[in-house]
């Protein structure tokens, strides 16, 4: 570990994260992607998207859940390298970036205080709008099913699951 | 019941877009100039000497700027005592830290641990508390002979509570119809585990300038406790949203120390965030907590003496645990009327990493264990448990020692109404079926129902300064330096503000919860957010207030109490057409400041009561937790939202669920936690949700002008003794030790053989 091995040749990968496409070139120096590092900590380090926390970085809390391609995805379980070419959506992503305004989902949360502490909250969300895509009109079960890996200590569950289902109802027949 | 434009209205929170949009930024999103990032080489020893330490390796990694052990790092002590310092020649836990490092980057920092070469001598270990105070135990500290923390700590005065000793009881006992004993333990050592780990940015600059941006519930008690023990430096501290706390990150010297440290030897800020197994192997737990009890009482049920030896076990050091057996002590008292009590605390060290302060403070562990031994005598009277809190709880009138050792007389209110509501809430009385007998049995699943109760006088706690200044513009802004660790109290005192003020309250702010600009704040702890800090607000805001209309008296051609403002106007009662904006007043280069200040109160106890039902699987062990009710008098909703989220969390943070499946398994033979990572540790999902209902009453409440009373920190403490209650009551068999996981059900019911759980600590 004393000295770092020098590599020669530039790959590079490009990501789509909420519409901006980035390209970065992989390796181990200052302003680089290391085939190390996870998509959380490239959103976070390497773009500055700190909407998307790290609590247990080992897959087991949900709290740095992001879209990818649509579908909820572990930022923390997941290698920057295997998202080339892929979509991801962050907190910092959903909503009308042309006027500004959140997603019906995230008004919801704001409506019926779905949060004590917040730290969760970016994950939760996304877990939900994952299933709302998927499942424009949940049942609280299946709510319940799909926020089942994201941590909350504070127990905003039950707060959490009157936001969503009153943002469901209140969705666009698409 | 008073109307008021905001109190008691629901209001998105403050920070809530924020929140929702990820614009929060907590520590670990901060980034400093220049920083570098910090990790702490761990023991992986229970209890050892360190010989050497080899650094030269570690240092010779590009990147890295510091390496220190304990001989380089500066001598600050915390803990009560202060017998804790930033690192040790000697280790007493797994997790104690070693070595420091500072280097470039986080990745860099956690390679160079590895190159870091440790000599141990290995010491043996203890980690039963009984067991640590025999004669032949290891002995941890040279300074705590026998392992046990001296009593006479004067961590809040020269009479802090040690103790509940009054009356006469061994009169008291031979008063008594019965008296029944028993032993019991809260010793599954919990981890109260907010989702973001310990994180603090710290900044050395010059000889003596330190500058700290802590993710803390406490950022100036940081200030107010080290900056003097730490050479008299001019210490800032910028405090931030903290992702929740629950006490535990109060304090905050457990990692706000080794980060200052490593900054000052470096020159340059340093940022240190704990992984989530240092969070649950190396940071701070619940007490244990086991009573040895002996209960006197009539046959009506009345509580003739109560007397016990209390065990408390604090692990590796005492953060503070003489504060939390002195808060402990006064709840006993406050939860049982009693004129004879002899309860003696003993604090005990063992090599498991340190117990801290969590939400319950105290209160919930000797409850937890205190609670079950009073059970023994209900049910030999065939007492309902209810009508025996009912009973027992503190009443307007009734006295108690509190955790400065001063009698005070309670002047609050009789909890009984909430109770009753709170049981008709529940179908308590339909349920009930008396003691071990379960509500209904279907199979071989058997319900059965408990109740638990707790409350605290700290609502009324400690000084509070606050100042509120108007601005021209018709806006007011709080200067207080409170952080906002999940309970919305930010957002309240603004209501408060807005409500005395009549602004839109989007037009009142809170300052950053930074030291510069604040007065020193102990922060919102206790559930003294509403009547302490909250009282502090609203004297600011009436004295800006009283301020604002002596500047406009001349303008208005009227005296001061002849005016009223509202939306950043100014008129005359009777006359609200005579009206000027604010701005006339002060100029536009001008403002107004009000200052309001709290004194201590600790005669207004608040109070909590859950009842569950749980559904046990006599054929699987396993425990299901059907339903909680909690019941409460608040005098007064601020929001009703953010109540019914702090009601809720009555299941987490170390709270209901550590009597089901929550806790801390230590190894006996490594001496390491197994369970240090969110897959082992166990937590609840939103997969199994009990039904949730609550009886929240408003009867208004002798505090201040909004007649309210904070209980957001007890509502998890009367929960793990409840379920306790349920279960033994579900299978027929008391059972005596938390959580209650299967094979402890197994055990008790007869079907596996009892086995020796490496588990308890």
């Amino acid at each position: 570990m004393t000295s770092m091995p020098e590599k020669t040749t530039h790959s590079i990968i490009t990501l789509t994260v909420n519409g901006d496409e980035h390209a970065f070139i992989l390796g181990e120096g200052a302003h680089q992607v290391s085939p190390s590092h996870t998509l959380a900590h490239t959103l976070r380090e390497t773009l500055g998207l700190t909407g998307t926390k790290i609590s247990c970085d080992r897959g087991a809390c949900g709290c740095c859940t992001v879209l990818m391609d649509g579908k909820a995805v572990l930022s923390c379980m997941l290698l920057t390298v295997e998202c080339a070419g892929k979509q991801i959506t962050t907190i910092e992503g959903l909503g009308d970036p042309a006027t500004g305004a959140i997603d019906r989902l995230q008004q919801s949360f704001i409506d019926h205080t779905a949060f004590q502490c917040g730290f969760c909250t970016p994950g939760i969300i996304m877990s939900a709008k994952a299933l709302l895509n998927q499942n424009p009109s949940p049942t609280r079960e299946e709510v319940q099913a799909a926020l089942a890996g994201n941590f909350c200590r504070c127990i905003s569950h039950y707060h959490v699951l009157d936001a969503v289902l009153d943002a469901a109802q209140k969705g666009d027949p698409e | 019941m008073k109307s008021y434009r905001y109190i008691g209205k629901s209001t998105p929170r403050k920070d809530a877009l924020d929140i929702v949009t990820g614009r929060t930024k907590f520590i670990a999103d901060l980034t400093v100039p220049n920083m570098l990032y910090g990790r702490i080489l761990r023991s992986p020893h229970p209890h050892a000497l360190i010989k050497s330490i080899d650094t030269a390796a570690a240092m010779r990694l590009p990147g890295v700027k510091a390496v220190l052990t304990h001989a380089d790092v500066p001598d600050w002590r915390a803990g009560f005592p202060h017998h804790v310092g930033i690192l040790d020649s000697k280790v007493r836990y797994v997790g104690a830290g070693v070595t420091l490092v500072a280097a470039e980057t986080a990745e860099i920092a956690e390679n160079a641990l590895a190159l870091i070469k440790v000599e141990y001598e290995l010491l043996p270990a203890v980690y039963d508390p009984e067991e640590a105070t025999q004669p032949n135990a290891p002995q941890l500290y040279d300074q705590f002979p026998g392992n046990v923390f001296p009593r006479d700590n004067l961590v809040f005065g020269p009479h802090t509570l040690n103790g509940v000793e009054m009356g006469d009881p061994e009169q008291g006992f031979a008063e008594a119809d019965f008296i029944v004993e028993g032993t019991y333990a809260y010793e599954n050592i919990p981890n109260p585990l907010p989702p973001e780990s310990p994180a603090v940015i710290a900044s050395w600059e010059g000889a003596d300038n330190l500058t700290v941006w802590l993710g803390s519930q406490g950022p100036q008690v940081f200030k107010a406790a080290f900056q003097r023990r730490m050479g008299s430096i001019n210490l800032v501290s910028y405090g931030s949203p903290v992702g929740a706390s629950y006490g535990a990150k109060y304090a905050s010297w457990q990692y706000a120390l080794p980060a200052a440290a490593l900054s000052k030897a470096t020159g340059r800020p340093v940022k240190l965030v704990y992984d989530k197994a240092e969070h649950l192997a190396a940071f701070t737990l619940r007490l244990g907590s086991r009573i040895r009890g002996k209960v006197g009482m009539k046959k009506d049920g009345t509580v003739t003496a109560m007397a016990g030896d209390w065990l408390v076990s604090s692990g590796a050091y005492s953060e503070c645990t003489q504060a939390m057996v002195a808060v402990g002590c006064g709840e006993a008292q406050l939860m049982l009327r009693c004129p004879n009590w002899s309860l003696k605390p003993q604090m005990v060290c063992t090599n498991r990493s340190a117990s801290g302060q969590v939400r319950g403070f105290g209160g919930q562990e000797l409850k937890c264990a205190l609670i079950p031994i009073l059970t023994l005598g209900m049910e030999q009277a065939g007492l309902d448990p209810v009508e025996f809190f009912k009973k027992h709880y503190i009443k307007p009138g009734d006295g108690f020692y509190w955790r400065e050792g001063k009698w005070w007389v309670c002047t609050g209110m009789d909890y009984s109404q909430a109770i009753d509501r709170g049981a008709a809430t529940f179908g308590w009385s339909e349920k009930w079926r008396g003691w071990l007998n379960s509500t209904a049995v279907s199979g071989a699943k058997r319900r059965g129902i408990g109740v638990g109760v707790h409350g605290n006088a700290d609502a009324g706690e400690d000084v509070s300064e606050v100042y509120v200044r108007l601005e021209p513009n018709g806006a007011a802004m709080i200067h207080c330096g409170i952080a906002e660790h999940g309970t919305g109290q930010r957002s309240s005192l603004c209501k408060m503000a807005a409500e005395i003020l009549q602004l839109p309250l989007d037009r009142v702010f809170v300052t950053p919860t930074d030291s510069l600009v604040n007065p020193i704040e102990i922060g919102p702890v206790g559930s003294r957010g509403t009547y302490a800090m909250g009282g502090a607000v609203i004297a600011a805001a009436e004295d800006a207030k009283r301020k604002l209309f002596e500047l406009m008296a001349p303008k208005l051609k009227a005296p001061p109490e002849a005016l009223e403002t509202i939306d950043g106007m100014v008129y005359v009662q009777d006359k609200p057409e005579t009206k000027l904006p604010w701005i006339k007043a002060m100029q536009f280069h001008g403002s107004v400041m009000g200052y309001g200040r709290f004194e201590s109160d600790f005669s207004k106890p608040n109070f909590m009561m859950i009842f569950t039902e749980v559904e046990v699987d006599t054929e699987t062990g396993k425990v299901e937790l059907l339903k909680v009710v909690g019941a409460t008098d608040v005098g007064q909703i601020i929001d009703p939202l953010s109540l019914t989220n702090q009601l809720n969390g009555c299941l987490g943070s170390a709270g209901i669920d550590s009597a089901i499946f929550e806790e801390t398994v230590l190894d006996r033979q490594l001496g390491r936690i197994m369970n240090a990572n969110m897959i082992d540790y166990k937590w609840r999902t939103f997969a199994e949700l009990p039904e949730m209902e609550h009886a929240i009453l408003e009867s208004p409440f002798s505090t201040h002008q909004f007649q309210a009373i904070g209980m957001g920190e007890i509502t998890p403490s009367p929960g793990p003794s409840a379920v306790l209650m349920a279960v033994s009551n579900a299978i027929g068999v008391r059972i005596h030790e938390y959580p209650l996981t299967p094979d402890k059900i197994l055990t008790a019911l007869g079907k596996t053989a009892p086995s020796e759980r490496m588990g308890k600590q």
